[in-house]
């Protein structure tokens, strides 16, 4: 047994015989009233429990750790590892039969619950004990198939494998699972198909009202039109943006550029809080054309104009992050083929440019289209009456009148939309992107654009720009008077009131906005690096080993990005409210949701970054003696800074600006920022709002500038011509 | 038998009814074979025969699908690339670019945690060896193609292994290093006395430096042997025509006597050794070289036109018509151009017709 596995091993005892096994109420380590009892009563141990019989159903992961414990010593391969994978496997099967069987009092599997002893009795939730238990035993089942010959006999590719496999089961399969599960099943346990249906098709939902008669249209084909129109739009937005930087003469592209991070550290909704500002009844535009042209305010900003409107201002430049890159790879030799055969510019663009640029265009569409449908913070603040699926299901949680089984019913339907839409691009999509950049450099110069569509462009553009400047102008000066639209006085006070510090008796965070401030760095500050660590070993995991289930761990990866934050919470408030994991309202819960909320953004950075590391650099190392872990820490690592950098910087950034996903998981110890700007609006204080988004946008942009740094370069004597590879350099066009 | 892993030299290599598939496919099909410690053994074939695959198997790159694979006489079948004591240069060299020459040359020892000055020390030694000396802090990036393969051989060599393989490591050097750098390698290993297993796809690079070579086929051994087996005995029309060139011929066997047979090519007919062929059907490798040509004609030999000729320097590669197909002849030293449609008799050589077995 090789000495890992012991340490495993010795980690399954501590968790087993040591740590209080459940979760305990109060843990704390200044004060020790919780451990009363100890090793029995609430932070008992498992051994403790199952030994004085108060818990019998605990002793069989015990006796799995007993069995490999009894192999410790073995030398015999073979045996060693058949009775590490049968006592990892069959621990882990009664350690989960037990935890869903026994949970609260009447609930569970009780036919279950009795065939392991016990009957009739409640569980709370599992704790640190539990969790280093079930982790031992999932080791020691991955050690044994290692010691099989699995993934080439590597430990460390096994277990993380394990890993891997088992946290995304946990924390995305088994709550979206749970959803489904509540919307056909009552609260009180009987399988309700009936209800499914009358709710599935409930008018709200599918009603066509607004064409057939005066009243509203059902909430999903809202969505859907929003949806589609803010894909159209965005992508239009994005590719004329992209044509007129690339194609022409235009200048401002490094402005461009920049503009294009903007959205990426604005928290979604602040868009359409500064449009509230900007356009609301009370807003400085609507307030200038009333004053001087009599127009008179209206309503027109609350309902589908005023979201699609912030949506498509938030979410147009992603499009053009993603056009830009199409149409950069289109070679120009391809165009320039074209005109040596006597087309025209005209004809070049449309017979050769446009079909290559279509399937960019359609992953633009379905990205916008994506984003739109999970958006949360624009329909809240600005939708009125025009309800979409995510506020819909919020208030089916939140609201007065609760009710799960529509709150299940109407996530499944967003679930659906959203997953529908990934499908249709990886399966329309995946094999049709026409990269047209290879190895070969390329010395044509790009066609410049046909003057019409200049045109056309331009006119798209400009108002866009515009608009953005704007905004990003009310955002930032909107904290600094007392009240946009009616009064520009200058005052620090929505400042003071947000960020007072009173050094008059030692260091007090006085304003009202420090608390949930400070929750959201630490946790998006503990998330990131999780994230990065997740996303990057699974990246690797899914580019650099063979197994078998490959295919299926990176679809379930994929997966998880489809999944809409709204759609996510729902999920772990169902999931995670009650035992065996019974984790709502700590902080914990909101670091485990970034997590997994933003493990694709690492795992496709980590496969971008992965593939241009040449696979024989990681095999060189492995017949140098170096094992997996050696080889991804000294090789693969160093050379991925960089996948590393955007994989930290996207999660922290993500985990700052969410509001969708953490809004039903926030409780009044553990607040967000972005939940508590949301409650600021609802209650109508918007300079209060504005200034703390102002205030976490520079904080955002400094956190970014800040792990830059202390990530560093990586060192690489050919790292031009890599990054040469990355980013081909178009040559400019000068029309 | 099994040898402890201290350091012992050279160790053997043994396959036994070894096969490697994914999915469908079967890249290595049921393949035996020993190398013998202290020899340079090459797997010679095409790309895709599954050469490259056999050559990590050895490395422990991939698991075996079935049978056996030993090294030193010890089961390695399961075991991982890191726990084998075999190296391995890589067709790509893999240096790692975000480290110096001697840290690349050190990674092994480190990695194995045998201290830093052990590692430094082992690095220099044997940098010193492949006449690196001065490069040590260097970047990959900053040396010539030629001397990122000595530092990727002096990286494999740095833990002394057992078995050191090789794959197709000229293939990123021009001709002319090409020859230097696989003399070098012979020596190298003649000196320290190591086993090689080497992938290449170029016969002559194979014919110039294996002690044995391993001709491969799709996914199996075409034919196993010394250089100079395989080319003036091959088992088959593909060793035949792989190593060196050869007209393939159907031929008829008319009798064999004492070894000997009397064999029918077209109109010509010739006496070769029967390689244990019965009269019948049988299939004749030429040589091009063993094709001799002359305008007068001579009993026993075939008429032809000549269809082509090209002048290489120091050959001429001559397509000659004949009743037969067309034939392939090399004249080395010749002067002389061949017009096209000039009429030839083709004779053959002593040396250089082999009968091969039909099919």
């Amino acid at each position: 047994m090789a000495p890992a596995t012991r340490l495993v091993l010795l980690i399954g005892w501590i968790g087993y015989a040591l740590l209080p096994w459940y979760l305990v109420e109060g843990m704390g380590l200044t004060r020790f009233g919780w451990l009363a009892g100890y090793p029995l009563g609430k932070a008992g141990s498992a051994l403790a429990l199952a030994l004085s019989g108060q818990a019998p159903w605990l002793l069989p992961p015990g006796l799995a750790l007993l069995a490999a414990t009894a192999f410790a010593g073995s030398t015999n391969r073979r045996r060693t590892a058949t009775v590490l994978i049968a006592a990892g496997a069959l621990g882990m099967l009664l350690f989960f039969a037990q935890a869903f069987a026994i949970v609260l009092k009447d609930q569970g599997m009780p036919a279950l619950a009795a065939l392991l002893g016990g009957a009739g009795a409640a569980q709370r939730g599992m704790g640190g004990g539990a969790f280093l238990t079930l982790l031992s035993l999932l080791l020691l089942l991955c050690h044994g198939l290692a010691y099989r010959g699995v993934c080439r006999g590597d430990l460390f590719t096994t277990s993380s494998i394990g890993i891997v496999v088992l946290l995304i089961g946990l924390f995305i399969f088994f709550p979206v699972w749970i959803i489904l599960k509540s919307a056909l099943i009552e609260a009180d346990g009987t399988f309700a198909p009936a209800a499914f249906f009358a709710r599935f098709f409930d008018s709200t939902i599918w009603g066509l009202g607004c064409v057939t008669s005066g009243t509203n249209c059902g909430v999903a084909w809202n969505t859907l039109v929003l949806a589609v129109l803010c894909g159209v739009i965005t992508t239009l937005l994005g590719l004329a943006c992209a044509l007129l930087i690339l194609r022409t003469g235009m200048p401002g592209k490094r402005i461009m550029r920049a503009l294009t991070v903007l959205p990426i550290i604005t928290p979604p909704f602040v868009i359409g809080l500064a449009l509230i500002l900007l356009f609301g009844r009370a807003g400085a535009i609507s307030t200038l054309l009333y004053e001087w042209f009599a127009i008179p305010r209206s309503r027109w900003l609350y309902g589908l104009p005023g979201v699609l409107l912030a949506q498509v201002l938030a979410f147009a430049p992603i499009a053009f992050l993603v056009l830009i890159g199409v149409v950069q790879g289109i070679a120009p030799s391809l165009e320039e083929a074209s005109q040596t055969l006597g087309a025209r510019r005209w004809q070049t663009f449309r017979t050769v440019t446009w079909p290559l640029l279509r399937p960019g265009i359609a992953n633009a569409f379905l990205l916008g289209f994506v984003e739109s449908m999970a958006d949360f913070g624009n329909p809240l603040v600005l939708g009125g009456n025009f309800e979409v699926l995510s506020t819909k299901i919020f208030f089916a949680v939140v609201g007065a009148s609760y009710n799960q089984g529509q709150a299940a019913v109407l996530a499944i339907i967003l679930l659906a939309f959203t997953l529908g839409a990934f499908w249709i691009q990886q399966r329309w999509l995946g094999n049709r992107s026409y990269t047209t950049v290879t190895g070969k450099g390329d010395a044509g110069l790009p066609t410049p654009l046909p003057r019409r569509i200049t045109w056309l462009a331009a006119a798209a553009i400009v108002p866009w720009v515009l608009l953005t400047v704007v905004i990003y102008l009310v955002i930032l000066v909107g904290g600094f008077v007392r009240n946009m639209g009616r009064d520009f006085t200058p005052t620090l006070e929505h400042y003071r009131t947000g960020f007072a510090i009173d050094v008059s008796d030692g260091l007090f965070f006085e304003g009202s906005a420090w608390s949930s401030f400070f929750t959201t760095v630490k946790v998006a500050a503990i998330s990131a690096p999780l994230t990065a660590l997740i996303g990057l070993l699974t990246a690797y995991l899914l580019t650099r080993q063979r197994f078998h289930g490959r295919a299926a761990l990176e679809f379930a990866t994929m997966l998880s990005f489809a999944i809409p934050g709204t759609v996510l919470g729902v999920a772990y408030i169902l999931a995670f409210n009650v035992p065996p994991i019974e984790i709502t309202g700590t902080g914990l819960i909101l670091v485990i949701a970034f997590v997994f909320r933003n493990m694709p953004v690492g795992v496709r950075s980590g496969i971008a970054g992965l593939s241009q590391i040449d696979k024989s650099l990681d095999e060189a190392s492995t017949t140098l003696r170096a094992r997996s872990f050696t080889t991804l820490t000294r090789v693969v690592l160093p050379l991925l800074k960089p996948a590393l950098v955007s994989a930290l910087v996207y999660s922290f950034v993500r985990s700052m600006t969410a509001v969708s996903a953490v809004i039903f998981l926030v409780s009044a110890e553990y607040n967000l920022s972005t939940a508590y700007i949301v409650g600021r609006v609802e209650a109508g204080e918007f300079g209060l709002a504005i200034a703390y988004s102002s205030a976490l946008i520079v904080f955002m942009a400094l956190g970014i500038v800040l792990i830059q740094l202390l990530v560093g370069e990586r060192k690489l004597g050919r790292r031009s011509r890599v990054a040469a590879v990355a980013a081909p350099a178009p040559a400019p066009a000068i029309g | 038998m099994p040898e402890p892993s201290t350091k012992t030299g050279p160790a053997s290599v043994e396959f036994r009814n070894v096969s490697m598939r994914y999915g469908a496919v079967t890249a290595v099909d049921n393949v035996s074979f020993t190398i013998e410690p202290g020899q340079l053994v090459t797997l010679l074939g095409p790309s895709g025969c599954g050469k490259t695959t056999t050559l990590r198997m050895i490395a422990g790159l991939e698991i075996a699908s079935e049978g056996q694979i030993l090294i030193g006489g010890k089961d390695v079948t399961k075991l991982s690339a890191a726990d084998r004591d075999v190296s391995m240069v890589f067709q790509s060299y893999a240096l790692f670019p975000h480290m110096s020459v001697l840290e690349n040359a050190a990674y092994g020892p480190t990695v194995k945690g045998l201290g830093k000055d052990v590692a430094k020390q082992m690095a220099l030694e044997k940098l010193a060896l492949v006449g690196l000396k001065g490069f040590e802090n260097r970047y990959p990036s900053e040396l010539s193609g030629g001397q990122q393969q000595r530092v990727a051989v002096a990286r494999a060599l740095v833990l002394e292994p057992q078995v050191l393989l090789f794959d197709e490591p000229l293939s990123n050097l021009d001709a002319k290093l090409r020859r230097r750098v696989r003399e070098e390698i012979r020596e190298l290993q003649q000196k320290l006395n190591l086993t090689v297993a080497y992938v290449t796809h170029d016969q002559e690079e194979a014919l110039a430096v294996s002690d044995r070579i391993i001709v491969m086929s799709n996914a199996r051994i075409a034919q196993e042997g010394a250089p100079r087996d395989l080319y003036e005995a091959p088992a088959n029309a593909f060793v035949a025509d792989f190593i060196g060139d050869a007209n393939i011929l159907a031929v008829t066997v008319k009798s064999v006597l004492e070894g000997l047979a009397h064999v029918e090519i077209g109109e010509a007919s010739v006496t070769l050794p029967a390689r244990s062929l019965s009269a019948g059907p049988a299939k004749v490798a030429i040589r091009p070289e063993a094709l001799l040509l002359s305008q007068t004609p001579a009993p026993g030999s075939l008429s032809g036109r000549i269809a082509k000729c090209a002048y290489l320097g120091n050959h001429l590669d001559i397509m000659v018509d004949t009743a037969i197909g067309e034939l392939f002849v090399v004249r080395y030293g010749a002067r002389q151009m061949w017009e096209p449609g000039t009429p030839v008799s083709v004779s053959f050589a002593d040396t250089g017709v082999t009968l091969i077995p039909p099919g």
